[in-house]
């Protein structure tokens, strides 16, 4: 009969205090775990609750968001605010092009980031270190703000759509993730063997480096769609059409600059302070809209992008 | 500068072929194995040729655009058919009298920033770690990571809703002590501490995630052993734990530093209003404005070379000064 290590610590330590599965813990312990309880109720806390006060007043009726009687629940529910939103040309032309930017800067990004990440992941490719380090200075240092202004207009893709898509394509986070990904999961062997049968690079690439590598592409396709369908500085400098706006920029005209949209060309007191009402509610329910995409996605794709993050920023 | 931030050691260099070595001797000429690598797997290359073009094109060229800071740019000829003017728009910037209070916002604020949110993930992701794998530690991490996620101009947003001095729940939750109402962004005093905060609120959660990984990677033989030798919990944390996450905090740490004086521009563009410039013009604000609203490019290119020359040099020196104390640095 063998005993269990567990077994054994329980009858180790009987006559103590009582059983245990582990090696004890002091009073000490216990308080310090006690301590770190709270800590992380109170980072729960502070985390969430603006996210609930948003939500909440999003759904509450204009007249109590403008009194400021919400705080975590909706107070006499609505969704005038939606309604509202929904109906409005600029914020949904927004949206459909903030859909276009997102997804096909996201095509281009990830087949970019390919093309250059499996390269600089083979052993056989002469000059990968001249090349990474190439791409890692630009991290470290750029031409600034104007001078790469310069080089969009020159391309002749001011106020196009091509602004938005081709100057940011390529992170050089993500051509790191993508590399150690190629690097530490496709063995040589596996190379070899097909061309053995015959495989050319790009045939490898395509028939079988591609398939096994679906949760790195899954990966940082999500990084780059969210980078793309939050980013607002792009648009701001490049594009002038208001109908090429993503939405972040119309969002920033409503919530920041506090842009009304719609008409208040009515003169009825009465009428302008429900307007006004109504467009305090509307803030809150483009935050919620804005971001329902991302949060949405997210939580099914906080994995994966945790591994994303550790392969890129864990060394050794 | 080698290829870095590798997570595995470069491999040393591929040996020749077997054919090759068999004719002459082992060692081949890395021109000859150019070469050679070039004809065998021209495919790959030619794979690399876009993204290549892309980086010299937007990364490269712009560097090289940015000798208009030497020069009085003229659209019309262009960024090398524009005379020089020597120094001339870094005196006339150094002589402006907001010079300095750019170069102080710019670097108390990034101070500040890193200050604020170098520790706090490092002991949210100790905590985390030392609760129990169970729904409080995952809601936990998926409620901090959250914010992340959401875009600048929302986070913005939701920062100025909850600060506005008559609806916003924090002037409704300070008045409950007496405090009477507060306009935190018209108050040029409030601005960094405003940027400061809400940046850990979006960030916090998401760099612990770093240090978790890092936490995981620590050997269990050490704990259990300094457990067997009657080391506490904080005993751990300070010996193991600790020391365990050192390497990658201090890269944390360096590239921190390294952007210190390219703070978000973003953000601190969004939080500005003419109540608070006091203290939120930052140089990169103020080369968008003077560039894109002003259209002195020569100016603005200037202004943004003088950021960035500070910044590789802080960068650079950081790094140097991490290496010679723990040994661990970006290019280790």
């Amino acid at each position: 009969m063998s005993v269990t290590l567990q077994e054994f610590r329980r009858t180790s330590t009987r006559g103590h205090e009582s059983q245990r599965t582990t090696i004890e813990e002091t009073r000490t312990d216990k308080i310090f775990l006690t301590g770190v309880k709270i800590m992380l109720w109170l980072a729960l806390i502070v985390v969430a609750v603006p996210l609930i006060y948003i939500v909440a007043n999003s759904f509450s009726s204009p007249s109590a968001v403008s009194a400021g009687k919400v705080l975590l629940w909706p107070v006499e529910p609505s969704v005038k605010a939606y309604k509202e939103a929904f109906s409005d040309p600029l914020i949904m032309k927004g949206y459909l092009n903030s859909f276009i930017y997102a997804i096909s800067g996201t095509l281009i990004s990830v087949t970019l980031t390919i093309a250059i990440a499996y390269p600089l992941s083979r052993r056989t490719f002469f000059g990968r270190n001249v090349i990474m380090s190439v791409l890692i200075f630009t991290m470290l240092f750029s031409g600034g703000l104007i001078p790469t202004y310069l080089v969009v207009q020159d391309l002749g893709m001011l106020n196009t759509r091509w602004a938005m898509v081709i100057p940011s394509a390529i992170g050089v986070w993500q051509v790191i993730i993508a590399r150690t990904f190629f690097r530490s999961t496709i063995p040589d062997e596996l190379y070899e063997a097909a061309t053995i049968d015959g495989a050319s690079d790009l045939r490898f690439l395509w028939s079988i480096v591609l398939p096994l590598s679906k949760p790195v592409i899954a990966v940082i396709a999500l990084m780059y769609a969210i980078f793309q369908w939050n980013s607002y500085f792009d648009a701001l400098i490049y594009l002038k059409d208001p109908g090429l706006y993503p939405l972040q920029i119309v969002l920033r005209n409503v919530l920041i600059l506090n842009t009304l949209t719609g008409s208040t060309t009515t003169t009825n007191l009465a009428q302008q302070l429900e307007q006004q009402q109504l467009a305090n509610v509307l803030k809150y329910a483009l935050i919620v809209i804005s971001s329902l995409p991302v949060l949405v996605i997210y939580p099914f794709v906080a994995r994966h992008f945790t591994k994303g993050v550790m392969v890129g920023a864990v060394k050794g | 500068m080698s290829a870095t931030f590798e997570v595995k050691p470069a491999a040393t260099a591929p040996a020749p072929p077997a054919a090759a070595s068999a004719r002459k001797p082992p060692r081949t000429s890395r021109r000859t194995q150019a070469r050679r690598s070039l004809r065998r797997h021209w495919q790959l290359y030619l794979l690399v040729v876009v993204p290549l073009a892309y980086f010299v094109i937007f990364k490269y060229i712009p560097i090289v655009n940015a000798v208009i800071a030497f020069k009085d740019y003229s659209p019309v000829k262009g960024p090398w058919g524009s005379p020089w003017v020597g120094f001339k728009n870094f005196e006339l910037f150094f002589q402006n009298p907001v010079f300095w209070t750019l170069v102080k916002n710019t670097f108390l604020l990034s101070v500040y920033t890193v200050l604020a949110s170098f520790p706090i993930p490092i002991v949210l992701a100790i905590a985390l770690n030392e609760i129990r794998n169970g729904r409080f530690k995952k809601t936990v991490q998926l409620v901090t990571y959250a914010p992340y996620f959401i875009s600048t101009v929302v986070v913005v947003s939701m920062t100025i809703l909850v600060l506005s001095p008559r609806l916003g729940f924090v002037n409704d939750a300070i008045g409950l002590f007496g405090v009477p109402q507060i306009d935190f962004l018209g108050n040029p005093n409030y601005f960094r501490h405003i940027y400061v905060w809400s940046d850990v609120w979006q960030t916090t959660g998401y760099s612990a995630v770093i240090y978790l990984a890092a936490l995981a990677g620590i050997d269990p033989a050490l704990h259990e052993s300094a457990r067997i030798d009657g080391a506490s919990r904080l005993q751990r944390i300070r010996h193991v734990d600790l020391p365990g996450i050192m390497p990658t905090a201090v890269i944390i740490l360096v590239l921190g530093v390294g952007n210190i004086m390219s703070i978000g521009f973003e953000k601190a563009f969004l939080l500005q209003n003419p109540l608070n410039t006091a203290q939120s013009e930052i140089i990169a604000t103020y080369v968008y404005k003077t560039g894109l609203l002003n259209a002195d490019f020569s100016m603005a290119t200037a202004i943004g070379l003088f950021n960035s020359v500070i910044n590789l040099f802080l960068l650079l020196g950081v790094n140097f000064a991490a290496k010679r104390i723990t040994g661990n640095g970006l290019w280790s």
